[in-house]
Formats: structure tokens, C-alpha cells, sequence
């Protein structure tokens, strides 16, 4: 079962800022567990697809020099109250999670 | 009185008189500054150290001297890439004992805004009590089995979120009679003592060198030291305060004392009555 | 290979006292949003993800890999990034560009075992503009490239990375 997604939205203008906390190890390969001595094996994401009500407004391909639990910012035009955002990855065990939220009101 | 032959003996036997004299002699309360004289000292020796400094600042260690480091900490802590963690504790925190009471019932408060009497000294059991002691005291009230004191995956991930409660609350540690006295006089005393291969004080880099650069970093002031626990280093890996003694007494080659030992636990006292006043703001990003 | 995807949430109920954040959040409510309609097309994209690229071990060969040409300097790329990171693990980029039609963004850190950490496409409507938190994994250059109207642009910058010996 996938970490969580964490997701905040602010609309100015016109203009939604979304954040996005994505839980994930985004392991290199190259750490070795403390406890073991063996290196962690590769799991990173390696796709991020984010959309307005569908349709796809950003598509990410990451590499495992991404952070780990990976922040993403984004902004998209023409966002109205109640609009949703989805966001989705993809790692390279072919994991997959996704989150939704809505546009709030201007605050 | 015996007759001393030679002058080398005379001078000797007056010196142990005196020695003798000074050791035995009562220490009158004027001797030693009370724990408020010591703050008055702290906060204007630091102020010396950081002209310009708010005093409010202090909980934010090296970064108060360098605004770059300052920058990158509020990017992170914006959304910090540890709210998992904070997250996990939390349902620690809110998991019922097999009594049905839980950890916030063994607080004031629910919890809330209780971090800053924390340590204080406990006249019946003559000891200091941390927080993590108290979160050991309520498992063992209900029928719990404690925690490791300085294991991570419970009292860490789990003090990581209760801490966070009393986020705001100003440090606010007593030291009231002789016995609370002792114990924050034990732990000023390793504070200022040098220890370990490399004969180093606490105080000689994080009170006398606060803000110099050593090892390629910036020195972090003692003020402050105890307003932030526990810290996320790299954003990744949490440390409690005694872990960071453990970690430092390591780097400076000296046998740690051990997590909830006397000498870390009076140390603890002493650097939080340091930081009275000041406020707390737990689970942060440091480098 | 899992079809389930699943639905993650934050709940509802207020944030918890450690944020302070300027942002009024938004909650993601629960919706049960077919796995088909989500997973087919991340899957297509996944499809796309440039290994050989991702690979490159030198700079130039991951912008060859990366099909970037002939990038020319522009001064309309804007990028924020601290001077010397605090911790190689979780080093803050953001980056705009106001260079008219672009199309993607592409990040490198030159002394990376494998300089591309990644690329942003943007398209509908999304802002050229990304914020991200990448592993460097020592002092390097920061190049950064944007793909505006078909052809590439450049940007640089040195991101210091120390290990020091006590931290804190």
C-alpha cells in the first residue's frame, strides 16, 4: 500500500498553485541499510502525470535524484473553484498511486 | 602540633591546611550564581556573540547567523518531506492502551502545551524527569510495556508528534531547592567540563565559539539547543535530543554516557532552564 | 504489476499544529475513480520514460540522450537554488521560464553519477514553471534546460554541497 499523497491548493487569480508531498523512498541503489550492510535496492518514480478535470497538464519523468517523499509545485491557468486536480505516479516496480483534490475558493 | 624539620615539609603541610580548609568549608549560597544569574549571563554573552539577534531566533541554532541556510529551512518545513513521520506518531499517539485510557490522558492539557516544564526534577524519586521519561511513566501506568529511551521507531516517531502539542509554548524549566539545584548544578558542570580524546567542553564550542566555523559548519548557539526536538537531518532522519549527545560526545571521541542516564538527563535540565523563555517549535528540518 | 490504484486521502479534519501554513489546503475527498481511467494513460507515459538518458553517465551525453540541441544561454530562465545546500539529500529547485511556448523543462546536475534527475512537460493550460527538491550528490553545476518552440535554452548554476563534520 502506497505512502500518501499530500496535496495544496491555492487559487489566485485565475491561477491554481498546487504543492504535492508524495510519499516514496525514492531509493538510489547506491544506500546501504544500517542494519544489514546490504545496499537498498533501486525504487524510485519514475512518472508523474497531473491533470485538470482529466486532461493532462504536466507530465514528469524523474530519475532517482529526485528527493526522497517528493515535493512537486505546479501552477495552472484558467483553474476554477471546484476543478479537480489529479495527480498520479508510477515507479519503477510499476507501483502506482493516485490522489484528487478539488480547487478551493480564493482565500 | 608536630615539630616540621625542613621548609619544603612546612610549606607542604600549610598548603594541605588550606587545601583541607577550602574543601571542607561550607559553600555559601553567594558562591555560585542562582540558575536566573546564569540566564542573565547566557542571554547577554549570546548577545555579545549576535548583535542584532532576536531572542526568538535562537531556536533556530546555526541558521540564526546565516540566512541561505535560513531559506532552504522555511522552503522545507513549508511541506516538509517528514509529515509521514510526524504523521505515524500521531497514530501512536492516538492509539487507545489495551486499558482504553491513552497517552493523552496521562497530561494536562490533553497534552497540549505541557513541553515546557519538561525536564523537572522529582523531589520523591530525587531525580530529573524528561519528557520521554513521562511518556515511559503513563506506558508503565497503564499496563504498557516502555520504550526503548532512544530508540527511534516509538519514543522517536512518537515524541515527534506529541512534542509538536506544546509548538508555540515558551520554555519555562524550575529549578526550585537544593535537590533540583544539585542536579542543574551537575548538569552546568558537564557542560563546561572537557571530556573525551579530543578534550573538548560542550562549552567551548557551542558557548565560546558559537557562530565560528569548525569541521566546514557553523557552530550552533547552547541557547536555543533545547527548544527543537526531535530534528529531521536531511529531512530523513530523526534524532531526539539525547541523540544528538550521543552523536556529539561520538565526534568528540568521548564514551557516551547512555539515553536517560544521570549525566545526559542533568545536562537536559541545564541546557533547558538555558533556554527559558524561548519558544518551542518541535520536529524540524536541520542540514 | 498492480491494476488496483489506489486512492490516497488527507483528512478533512485541521492540519496539525506543526503547519502554519499560508496556504489554505485543500482536502483530498474520497472519490472512486475507476483504476482504468487513471492508470491507462500514466502507463503510456511510463512507456516514454527515456532510460537511455536517464542513464548517461557525462553531461554530454545525457543532453544527447535527452535529444537536446545546440542549447543557446538565456537569461529568461530563472532559477532559484540555495548557493550552498544545507543537505545534499533534499536541495530546493525551482525554475521559470518566460521564454514564449515552452514546452519542457529538463533538470541536470552536472556531477551526478547521472546528471538528468528529470523532465517536466507542460501542456493546457500548466505554468512553465516547476519547483522540486532534488539529491546532488556534490558541488556541481545546476543546468538547466527549457524546450521553447522547438528549440532549447540554457541556464546554469554552481549549487555548493559540503559534508560536514557535525551538522546541527
Amino acid at each position: 500500500m502506497p505512502d500518501p499523497i499530500r496535496m495544496r491548493i491555492k487559487l489566485t487569480d485565475g491561477i491554481a498553485d498546487v504543492r504535492v508531498l508524495i510519499g516514496h523512498p525514492m531509493e538510489t541503489g547506491l544506500r546501504k541499510d544500517a542494519k544489514t550492510g546490504e545496499l537498498v535496492p533501486m525504487h524510485f518514480i519514475e512518472t508523474v502525470s497531473a491533470t485538470l478535470n482529466g486532461k493532462v497538464v504536466l507530465e514528469a519523468q524523474w530519475s532517482r535524484a529526485i528527493a526522497r517523499n517528493p515535493y512537486l509545485q505546479f501552477r495552472v491557468r484558467g483553474a476554477k473553484v471546484n476543478d479537480e486536480i489529479g495527480i498520479a505516479w508510477i515507479d519503477n516496480h510499476g507501483e502506482t498511486s493516485s490522489a484528487k483534490a478539488n480547487v478551493p475558493p480564493s482565500s | 602540633m608536630t615539630y616540621i624539620s625542613n621548609h619544603t615539609a612546612r610549606i607542604a603541610a600549610l598548603a594541605t591546611a588550606i587545601a583541607l580548609c577550602w574543601l571542607l568549608a561550607p559553600v555559601h549560597a553567594d558562591d555560585q550564581p542562582t540558575p536566573e544569574q546564569d540566564h542573565q549571563r547566557w542571554l547577554q554573552h549570546f548577545a555579545q556573540r549576535y548583535p542584532g539577534a532576536r531572542l526568538d531566533d535562537y531556536v533556530y541554532g546555526a541558521m540564526i547567523s546565516n540566512p541561505g541556510a535560513r531559506e532552504q529551512y522555511e522552503q522545507i518545513m513549508e511541506f516538509p518531506p517528514f509529515l509521514g513521520d510526524i504523521e505515524a506518531g500521531k497514530k501512536i499517539w492516538d492509539t487507545p492502551f489495551k486499558n482504553g485510557k491513552s497517552f493523552s490522558d496521562c497530561f494536562p492539557n490533553g497534552g497540549r502545551n505541557v513541553l515546557g516544564n519538561y525536564p523537572y526534577f522529582d523531589e520523591k524519586l530525587g531525580r530529573v524527569l524528561t519528557f520521554e521519561n513521562a511518556i515511559n511513566t503513563c506506558l508503565r501506568a497503564n499496563g504498557e510495556k516502555e520504550y526503548p529511551y532512544g530508540e527511534r521507531q516509538q519514543m522517536g516517531i512518537l515524541t515527534a508528534y506529541a512534542r509538536t502539542l506544546s509548538d508555540g509554548m515558551r520554555v519555562n524549566v524550575r529549578v526550585d531547592g537544593p535537590g533540583a539545584l544539585a542536579k542543574y548544578e551537575a548538569g552546568k558542570n558537564l557542560f563546561f567540563r572537557r571530556i573525551g580524546q579530543l578534550n573538548a567542553a560542550c562549552a567551548g564550542c557551542h558557548y565560546f565559539n558559537a557562530g565560528n566555523t569548525m569541521r566546514m559548519e557553523i557552530i550552533s548557539p547552547a541557547l536555543g539547543h533545547a527548544t527543537h526536538w526531535p530534528i529531521f537531518r536531511g529531512g530523513e532522519e530523526l534524532m531526539t535530543f539525547q541523540g544528538r549527545f550521543k552523536r556529539c560526545m561520538e565526534q568528540m571521541r568521548a564514551v557516551p554516557f547512555g539515553y536517560d542516564s544521570e549525566e545526559w538527563n542533568d545536562l537536559e535540565y541545564f541546557l533547558s532552564a538555558m533556554s527559558n523563555g524561548l519558544p518551542l517549535k518541535s520536529s524540524v528540518f536541520r542540514k | 504489476m498492480s491494476w488496483i490504484t489506489c486512492i490516497n486521502t488527507e483528512p478533512r479534519e485541521a492540519m496539525n499544529n506543526l503547519r502554519r501554513s499560508l496556504l489554505k489546503a485543500a482536502t483530498v475527498g474520497v472519490s472512486a475513480t475507476v483504476a482504468y481511467g487513471v492508470l491507462a494513460p500514466l502507463k503510456a507515459l511510463a512507456a516514454l520514460w527515456p532510460a537511455t538518458a536517464f542513464e548517461a553517465k557525462t553531461i554530454e551525453e545525457a543532453l544527447k540522450a535527452a535529444g537536446v540541441i545546440d542549447p543557446v544561454t538565456s537569461e529568461a530562465i530563472a532559477i532559484k537554488a540555495p548557493e550552498i545546500a544545507e543537505n545534499g539529500a533534499q536541495v530546493p529547485v525551482e525554475v521559470t521560464s518566460q521564454l514564449p511556448g515552452t514546452r519542457s523543462i529538463y533538470i541536470f546536475v552536472d556531477k551526478n553519477p547521472q546528471p538528468l534527475a528529470g523532465t517536466f512537460e507542460f501542456r493546457g493550460g500548466a505554468e512553465p514553471f516547476v519547483s522540486t527538491r532534488i539529491k546532488m550528490g556534490e558541488t556541481s553545476i545546476l543546468r538547466v534546460v527549457v524546450q521553447s518552440d522547438g528549440k532549447f535554452y540554457v541556464a546554469t548554476r554552481e549549487v555548493k554541497v559540503t559534508i560536514g563534520g557535525c551538522g546541527e
